[in-house]
């Protein structure tokens, strides 16, 4: 429980000194705000002149388009300090937290928080609304907590590809910049139905990092476009935890073989 | 000229000692141009006839924009310029025996070519070799491809001739990462980074055509495919003079005068 208090008290901290440049802070949160707003504006144009993709109107694909930037927004606020991890341990500022008696997990979340990326969430939560007030589907509590585990599973995946990324600093000391492959590239990827790939894209990203588990597969059984047992389409999105769990076990691991640079 | 051509080859140096960051770029980029691709590809399996633009010319054009994105994007930012600014260490560059503007133009171009032969160097041979739909096409003649190289580099000229202004906007706001950040995505937008040109609506087209930012990507892209043609595509690059022109003026204009009020507060 007071990891929860610790987290929050880093939390309210990095709030404030991030206020204290308000306007460069308004300006940042705005632009955070456009760079999915002119992706969403390009889908809707190609939609526009194209009419459809593949049997997907429109609509449907601004769901799945909604959800999995939601779910990258909210891991980019939130798991930004495994995003930056390189830093600490390039600084040596990593031994600080070790002789601390809290979990590292904890002081790492706690180290940044992007409170400008709610930008990025409130664009991602407009196109929501506007997908869902435009598909007709009759919602009913299961398809409401596919919906909410979608989202939070999403979170999960992101959260872990930082996290796995993070602990290879451990060895690398640098920062690995192929990990905007997973995750800016799974989100631009993602962001669209996952069946308009080749085979070899729709596998991996089913099977390696489950993206078409919380997003394409749930979302036919929303849309009653499933062809199966419900449950097996509701609980897919859980494959997202599952992702998370050896991310976290690696960590470990590192934590333990960590050297610091001695700077 | 000679210190801007030594200023150049220094960056230029300096540029090319990150090359694990630059293996990880190219990583980066084969697999956004093969996302992007594979969606494009879907938009035209059964949509074709609305296109403006042939799927191998927009396969081109999608390569092109990955091969050479150093060359072209807005959000690349020079830290060392802003830190001059904001620090007050600017005094130090203002006793140097050359001109700011140009010592920052040439700077910043070097900077540029650096990232980007990284990239195009081992990117190139990799998407002319990929199996058939994905593969990048040849230009369909000489002609076509002198002129894309021309309006490449000049394209350049006038990336960096925007970015200048908005180094120069730092004299006035002090805080560089937002208003450049709002700059770089209108920017990248207009230049038909997110979406194609010749995809966008037509009263978006028009309202791009004024803009300076199309000429930087669009317009070199779409010659080396050949969907401008050759005559058309010489008259294009009379207007990228015109655009260099008007923004190395307005950029060292507006510089002299931040310059003329510049206090160096002590310390």
């Amino acid at each position: 429980m007071s990891g929860f208090r610790l987290y929050f008290s880093y939390l309210s901290m990095l709030f404030r000194s991030q206020m204290q440049y308000r306007a460069s802070f308004l300006l940042l949160t705005a632009g955070q705000f456009f760079i999915p707003f002119a992706v969403f504006a390009s889908l809707y144009f190609l939609f526009e002149r194209f009419g459809q993709l593949q049997g997907w109107s429109f609509y449907e694909v601004a769901l799945i388009f909604a959800v999995i930037h939601l779910a990258f927004s909210i891991a980019e606020c939130f798991a930004r300090g495994f995003d930056m991890f390189s830093s600490l341990v390039v600084s040596g500022d990593f031994d600080r937290l070790l002789v601390r008696p809290r979990s590292t997990i904890v002081q790492v979340l706690g180290s940044q928080f992007e409170f400008t990326r709610f930008g990025r969430l409130l664009q991602g939560a407009i196109v929501l609304a506007v997908a869902l007030i435009n598909l007709p589907i009759a919602w009913n509590a299961a398809k409401i907590a596919t919906l909410v585990l979608m989202i939070a599973c999403g979170v999960c995946i992101f959260a872990g590809i930082f996290v796995l990324f993070a602990t290879m600093c451990f060895w690398t000391v640098q920062g690995l910049e192929v990990a905007n492959v997973f995750t800016d590239g799974g989100r631009e990827m993602a962001q669209y139905p996952l069946d308009i790939y080749k085979r070899w894209v729709t596998v991996f990203f089913t099977f390696v990092i489950p993206f078409g588990c919380v997003n394409y597969l749930p979302m036919l059984f929303l849309l009653d476009r499933a062809d199966g047992p419900a449950a097996a389409y509701m609980a897919m999105p859980l494959a997202g935890v599952l992702f998370l769990v050896p991310c976290v076990l690696v960590w470990r691991l590192g934590v333990r073989h960590y050297r610091s640079t001695g700077s | 000229m000679r210190a801007y051509a030594s200023v150049w080859r220094l960056r230029f140096q300096l540029g090319m000692q990150y090359r694990t960051a630059a293996f990880a770029g190219i990583a980066t980029q084969l697999f956004f141009g093969f996302v992007f691709i594979m969606v494009y590809m879907a938009f035209y399996a059964n949509g074709a006839k609305s296109a403006t633009i042939d799927l191998p010319d927009l396969i081109t054009y999608t390569w092109l924009q990955q091969i050479f994105l150093t060359l072209i994007m807005l959000w690349y930012r020079d830290n060392e310029i802003f830190g001059l600014i904001m620090s007050g260490n600017i005094a130090y560059e203002l006793c140097r025996p050359c001109g700011i503007y140009g010592f920052w133009y040439a700077k910043l171009l070097g900077q540029r070519l650096a990232g980007a032969t990284l990239r195009y160097l081992p990117l190139l041979p990799i998407v002319l070799v990929l199996p058939k739909p994905y593969r990048l096409g040849f230009p369909p003649s000489a002609a076509s491809f002198a002129l894309f190289l021309l309006a490449l580099i000049l394209g350049l000229f006038i990336v960096v001739g925007v970015s200048m202004l908005i180094y120069i906007s730092v004299f006035w706001t002090l805080s560089p990462v937002g208003s450049t950040l709002m700059i770089a995505v209108a920017g990248e937008f207009f230049a038909g980074m997110v979406i194609p040109v010749p995809l966008m609506p037509g009263w978006l087209q028009n309202a791009v055509n004024f803009l300076p930012f199309r000429w930087t990507a669009d317009f070199p892209f779409r010659v080396y495919s050949g969907h401008i043609p050759v005559r058309e595509a010489a008259a294009g690059v009379a207007v990228q003079l015109g655009w260099v022109a008007i923004l190395v003026a307005f950029g060292a204009w507006l510089l002299s005068r931040a310059l003329r009020r510049t206090v160096i507060q002590g310390g």
